[in-house]
């Protein structure tokens, strides 16, 4: 997993309470055989018409997003299934942080294991964001994982919370399996003692 | 030392590091593959640029997939990738693997005790629910997701919460006619889906002691349906007879050596558990189910009930959708009700002896005229077997089909699937609703009961044609 120190990037907002899984991720494509490549697919029936053709008006197809790290949310991001390709695919569209008041309970715990920060700001802080990146073409926001901290070229700064040892893992790309991997020398001391 | 169970004596023997508040570091002896939950766990090795730690300790396989007809003819492009896909991650990652060329090929549940991989004491993981079924050797087996698969891939360790114990006892002697899959399908009728969730399930009593390898498999197959984590049964002479001999297991003076290891695999007089049920196999009757739940059972002696005969509101309902799903009226007798199609196999009755039992029902007798039954052996081996010992011609004889090994009806990812409508006696082990085929009706049921309602055409108390073969009970 890629190391999250600090990530400057483009602010998209996404105006919806609730979003799912389903709507992150439709389910006619999860039978890949990949986990990367699901970028194409992420908010799909909100991206593009039936025939496929992009719908202008949704945020992420509007030319001043584009290329959008951090994601502005609403309310309970996430809820629904709980797919690992709702991650996978925000991630590969190239999201590193997900701002939202709430989240869905499995989906954020599904993003740290994958290397996306989703962080919890109160409702008022959102919707300065919102009306930030909406006033200001091209609004970015410098992520601070090590200082915990959010701010903007003129002067915002808001401070986050985050439990302690997943901020640990974060910031040193450990995902669960570089987390066991630590304990390498315990594992093969076992290996040796039973013979396995 | 304080008396232990059985469980707390193999997680303390695989648990490699714990602290509090975080899960514990588990070693895991033996990790199952299969071709649908394992092809993004192998990418995220490729993507982190990791190796597979023990491709000795692994074991590959295809099962979900494969067309029972002609097996080298598939026609759905995404089993046909899955595959494929599975061929190539074992050959890159150094895995061996069954796969339809290989005699060894079969359900991965299946495979696993066939060929001696699983042993009393193991800690065993696979991509799949049913991984349960291998607690019937007295080892520690359950499902995983696929990051857990490639957590396991990569380290050969899971990170995992201490589970809680529960005593399943199950006193007397179950009566004739009655088999493993009336047992489990009877405990989760009485205690319901859910009784053993967070749980490790240990069975025990007289009635377990006295059940075959393949029957206890049956069993702890089913821990699931329970709601269980995992499921097993403390080893014991039946366990080291049936592994004796067996390819991965260990030959001469070590099997002797691991036999007496193995035998320190039970729980401790005055070892306490977290739960307890206990059931009087004595009372139970063959066993068919009437909804969408495997917990919606009844005797085949009993009707479709009543919603209203259910307590809350939540079962009344969930009695009332089911029944609509399943076309049923309440009040009919089980034994009154159609069938359209019979599956005999899957991980839970796909076995030799399941084949045994059933082919003992169909002898000299003919499927009835509007019914379309197949049988699918669980694997290669249990195929060839059948067929050495002339079951196939049985079956071929009484109009039932006879297919090549895998997952086939259990679940509606290949070419065996049913229409809407259809209604089936099957010997596997989920009646969800769409599980079989969208629209399909799943009425589960053991070997014997599928085979005798695949000739009367209806479901039929079995007890019945096993106490006087003589007897034309059916048309
Ligand atoms: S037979 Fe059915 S339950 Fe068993 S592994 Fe195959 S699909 Fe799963």
């Amino acid at each position: 997993m890629k190391p999250f120190v600090t990530v400057t990037g483009l602010a998209a907002p996404l105006d919806r309470v609730n979003v799912d899984t389903d709507a992150i991720i439709p389910k006619q494509f999860l039978k890949r055989i990949e986990r990367t490549g699901f970028g194409q697919f992420l908010f799909y029936e909100w991206r593009f018409t039936p025939e496929g053709e992009p719908i202008e008006s949704f945020v992420l197809n509007q030319p001043r997003y584009k290329d959008a790290t951090i994601l502005l949310a609403r309310n309970n991001f996430g809820c629904g299934s709980s797919r690992e390709h709702a991650p996978w695919a925000l991630l590969d569209y190239g999201f590193r942080v997900i701002i939202a008041p709430s989240f869905a309970d499995i989906f954020y715990n599904n993003c740290f294991k994958n290397g996306i920060l989703p962080i919890k700001l109160a409702e008022e802080q959102v919707d300065e964001l919102f009306n930030r990146s909406r006033a200001e073409e091209g609004y970015a926001l410098t992520v601070d994982l090590q200082a915990q901290t959010i701010s903007d070229s003129s002067g915002l700064s808001y401070s986050f919370e985050v439990d302690e040892y997943r901020r640990y893992c974060l910031l040193n790309g450990l995902d669960d399996i570089g987390l066991t991997l630590v304990h390498e020398d315990k594992i093969a001391a076992y290996e040796a003692a039973h013979n396995k | 030392m304080a008396p232990r169970t059985i469980i707390e004596k193999i997680w303390e023997q695989h648990e490699i590091h714990a602290e509090p508040g975080k899960p514990s570091l588990l070693y895991i002896d033996l990790h199952l593959v299969h071709e649908v939950t394992s092809p993004q766990a192998f990418e995220g090795l490729r993507l982190a640029g990791r190796k597979v730690r023990r491709p000795d300790l692994t074991f590959a396989t295809m099962d979900h997939n494969v067309p029972t007809t002609d097996r080298f003819q598939v026609k759905d492009p995404i089993s046909k990738q899955q595959m494929e896909t599975l061929t190539a991650n074992c050959a890159e990652f150094g895995i061996p693997l069954a796969d339809l060329n290989s005699p060894d090929q079969g359900i991965v549940h299946v495979i696993g005790p066939e060929l001696g991989l699983t042993h009393p004491g193991k800690t065993i993981v696979c991509g799949d629910s049913h991984t349960s079924t291998h607690g019937a050797f007295g080892a520690l087996a359950f499902g995983i997701g696929t990051s857990e698969v490639e957590h396991v891939l990569a380290t050969q360790c899971l990170q995992q919460h201490k589970p809680k114990t529960m005593e399943v006892r199950v006193k007397g002697d179950l009566p004739f006619g009655v088999g493993a899959k009336d047992l489990i399908l009877a405990i989760i009728a009485k205690f319901g889906t859910a009784f053993a969730t967070g749980y490790v399930v240990e069975y025990t009593g007289e009635a377990i002691r006295k059940l075959t390898m393949e029957e206890r498999m049956t069993v702890c197959n089913m821990s699931i349906e329970a709601g269980a984590r995992a499921g097993l049964i403390a080893p014991d002479e039946t366990t080291f007879a049936y592994l004796k001999g067996r390819r991965y297991v260990p030959q001469g003076e070590d099997f002797l050596a691991a036999v007496e290891k193995w035998k320190q695999l039970c729980t401790d007089p005055g070892a306490t558990y977290d739960a307890y049920v206990e059931i009087d196999a004595s009372t139970i009757a063959p066993q068919v189910t009437w909804g969408t739940s495997p917990g919606m059972g009844t005797d085949i002696t009993g009707r479709v009930p009543e919603p209203a005969s259910f307590a809350s509101p939540a079962e009344r309902k969930a009695a009332e959708d089911a029944l609509a799903y399943m076309g049923l009226t309440p009040g009919t007798p089980m034994s009154e009700i159609k069938i359209d199609r019979v599956f005999i196999g899957s991980c839970t009755n796909g076995r030799i002896e399941d084949l045994r039992k059933a082919a003992s029902v169909a002898k000299g007798r003919k499927v009835a005229a509007h019914v379309n039954a197949i049988v699918v052996p669980g694997s290669q081996a249990v195929k060839h077997l059948a067929e050495q010992e002339g079951l196939d011609q049985i079956f071929r004889e009484a109009g039932f089909e006879w297919r090549e090994s895998g997952c086939s009806m259990c679940l509606a990812m290949n070419p065996d699937i049913l229409q809407s409508g259809e209604r089936c006696a099957s010997t596997s082990n989920r009646n969800f609703e769409g599980r079989q085929g969208r629209g399909g009706r799943t009425h589960l049921v053991s070997p014997e009961m599928a085979a005798a309602a695949a000739i009367a055409g209806h479901f039929v108390d079995v007890r019945e044609w096993k106490a006087d073969a003589t007897k034309e009970v059916f048309q």
